[in-house]
């Protein structure tokens, strides 16, 4: 028989491949029965959770952790982790600032100054990681204390405080804060600018991984990237654009602390990086790289706005919410660990 | 995407006698790994349309040779030409780029990714334009599972992750996708090794078609029975040094099995294993003699059993 005779047949052994075993492939799956099982919990315990204002808080929590989730989820799909993310975005608020108030500019000058800051130390982590080889872990653990450092030290030394001088009343303010502080009522819902942000980002970063050359690089970069670097995919430039894009979401973030609260504490974002870290694996990507979705990590920074505010809402005490969130970590690893065992099942 | 020009005359102007320009030539190639020198004056030709054998034991150098010619490492000393012109990769693209596509003994491939995405790896075919520009998906599964057919793997699902394929499907992948990107040189590191009888004999009936369409192929392999089966040309390394370098009209593969082993340290293991046979202590696996043992030992270094490959039974 010529083997091609086969291919209009079909194939008797894709039966079994059913609709439940595909969707037990999807890497967002365990995030996504957990986020229902968070639902339902503080829709039993807390009263006021099922409310539609909160809901708009609750999505407010998670679009703040979700912006940054999305990229450093990418980020550990190529295989790597920033550490510096929680502070880098401080910095790129504090460059904004700092900026427009010094120069006494347009503050749409200073958010533009500020994304060639930003960038710009996100280029640096890329390529000191892919120059020096050294794992990312301790390069971003670097670039975090460096940025702490920096952050407050530069504050203290050019406004005389902590805290950076107000840039309410000067120009281009108003502007800014519309595309990145702006919040709207929708019924009793107050919606907050930043869940555009968020939802658009998970998009078109699921976009680039499915869809894309850029997204099949991620993938084989984290996977493998021995094999992706014999096979042509340019694995430096990936690692660099993708601690590029980490470094364009703190931007984002950045300039909504900055307009929403109209001045920056220079100490503020320390210990953030996890959050964004614990969002992206509970939502399925590997810590090892090579597996995951932005999907995913919009589901575990839900989980963490659900759980974060719905303890406030419980009016428990908000030490649970460090307990809470441990153990979805932990259960969330299990999960993967598992998932990874059967992918690789035959190896 | 690499396009077939192989059957190119060659862009420089030599001798454009009665012999054309070989695709690869080295000549007298030499790579040391800090003070290892895993490989030393090394010369080898490959023509279109031929397959050229490089032999040796383990840790002979094989893998590093093969590796100089992907473009994986570079040379450090002796000269590496493509049709004539003078090379020195500096990144295995480049390598790819003109036309030498190579299949690694520690294959590459991403094991978590899907077989299609795998199989198209770092040239992924695209439709639309601009921020539009996207993978052609459809047809990227469709290829994928028809030029594995062609090959004879029929597999039941082009998305599962390539990590739970068998090693030997997993081969046919990586040769597949090596063929399908229209290489004009095809490097095969150890392909049949992992490899069932069966198998072997389909991947070195692909390995044979591909000569045929005019590619030039280097096969690396430890088993003389396969390389002399389809080669043409045969380079024997050891320890890091050529030790014969022979056509097929010069050599028996008797005389090639001998030299591989080198000769009077055969007939010693020849000697050994007549003796303990007849102590009855151990069923040697007679690599002398050309016909395959009843039984192979069980722990023959070779896991492929000297079948005929030409199995009329599995016709591509
Ligand atoms: N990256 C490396 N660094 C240092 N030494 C190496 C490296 N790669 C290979 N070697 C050494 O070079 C020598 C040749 O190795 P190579 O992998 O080319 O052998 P081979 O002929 O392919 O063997 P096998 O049949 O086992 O695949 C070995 O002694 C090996 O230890
Ligand atoms: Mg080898």
């Amino acid at each position: 028989m010529s083997a091609l005779d086969v291919i209009g047949t079909g194939d008797e052994r894709l039966a079994p491949r059913s609709v439940a075993r595909r969707l037990l492939g999807r890497p967002e799956l365990g995030a996504v029965v957990g986020a229902a099982a968070v639902f339902l919990f503080f829709s039993v315990v807390a009263d006021s959770f099922l409310r539609a204002s909160s809901m708009g808080t609750v999505l407010y929590a998670s679009s703040t952790i979700g912006i940054m989730a999305v990229p450093v989820a990418l980020l550990m799909i190529g295989g790597e982790f920033d550490l510096s993310a929680g502070v880098m975005v401080t910095s790129s608020a504090l460059v904004s600032s700092m900026f427009s108030f010094q120069m006494t500019a347009n503050t749409w000058v200073g958010v533009g100054v500020s994304l060639l800051v930003t960038l710009a130390l996100g280029a640096f982590n890329g390529i000191m990681l892919v120059r020096t080889k050294l794992p990312s872990f301790i390069i971003t653990l670097g670039t975090f204390l460096m940025l702490t450092g920096l952050n407050l030290g530069l504050t203290k030394l050019i406004s005389g405080t902590v805290a950076t001088k107000s840039i309410s009343d000067m120009q281009g303010f108003p502007t800014c804060r519309d595309l990145f502080a702006s919040h709207w009522t929708v019924g009793s819902v107050d919606l907050q600018v930043t869940i555009l942000w968020w939802l658009g980002l998970v998009v078109v970063a699921t976009w680039v991984l499915l869809r894309t050359r850029a997204g099949n690089w991620i993938f084989a970069a984290g996977g493998n990237a021995d094999a992706a670097r014999a096979v042509g995919v340019p694995v430096a430039r990936t690692k660099v654009g993708l601690y590029m894009a980490v470094a364009f979401c703190a931007w984002i973030s950045g300039q909504h602390l900055l307009f929403s609260f109209d001045v920056v504490q220079s100490g503020e974002g320390v210990g953030n990086e996890f959050l964004y870290i614990i969002a992206a694996v509970i939502g399925g990507c590997l810590m090892t790289g090579g597996y995951g979705s932005a999907i995913g990590s919009a589901v575990g920074a839900f989980i963490f706005g659900m759980a974060s505010k719905g303890i406030v809402y419980a009016q428990w005490n908000p030490d649970w919410f460090q307990f809470f969130l441990g153990a979805m970590l932990l259960l969330a690893t299990l999960l993967n660990a598992w998932v990874r065992k059967r992918a690789e099942a035959s190896k | 995407m690499i396009t077939v020009d192989g059957n190119d005359a060659s862009g420089t102007p030599g001798p454009s006698g009665d012999t054309p320009d070989p695709l690869v030539a080295l000549t007298g190639v030499s790579k040391s790994y800090g003070n290892v020198r895993a490989l030393r004056d090394v010369s080898l030709e490959v023509h279109a349309g031929e397959i050229t054998c490089v032999l040796g034991d383990n840790g002979a150098g094989k893998s590093t040779l093969i590796k100089i010619i992907a473009g994986l490492h570079p040379h450090d000393a002796g000269g590496y030409t493509i049709e004539g012109e003078q090379v020195r990769h500096s990144s295995p693209r480049q390598a790819l780029d003109r036309g030498i596509a190579t299949v690694y003994q520690d294959l590459a491939v991403v094991p978590l990714m899907p077989v299609w995405r795998n199989f198209f790896l770092g040239s992924e075919p695209t439709r639309g334009r601009g921020p539009l520009r996207r993978l052609d998906v459809a047809q990227m599964r469709a290829t994928t599972h028809q030029a594995l057919l062609r090959m004879g793997i029929d597999l039941r699902d082009v998305d599962q992750a390539i990590g739970t394929l068998s090693g030997g499907e997993r081969q046919c992948v990586a040769i597949a996708r090596a063929v399908h990107f229209g290489a004009k040189v095809l490097v095969l590191d150890e392909p049949t090794a992992a490899l069932g009888v069966k198998q072997s004999g389909m991947v070195l009936k692909y390995v044979a078609a591909a000569r045929d369409a005019g590619l030039g192929v280097v096969l690396i392999t430890h088993n003389p029975h396969h390389a002399y089966l389809v080669g043409d040309r045969f380079v024997l390394l050891k320890r890091g040094a050529m030790s014969g370098s022979h056509l097929k009209e010069d050599i028996t593969l008797d005389g090639l099995t001998r030299e591989m082993a080198g000769g009077s340290e055969l007939d010693e293991l020849t000697h050994e294993l007549s003796r303990s046979r007849k102590t009855g202590t151990m069923d040697g696996d007679a690599a002398t003699s050309d016909a395959a043992p009843a039984t192979p030992a069980p722990a023959a270094p070779e896991p492929t059993p000297h079948a005929d490959p030409a199995d009329p039974e599995t016709t591509a």
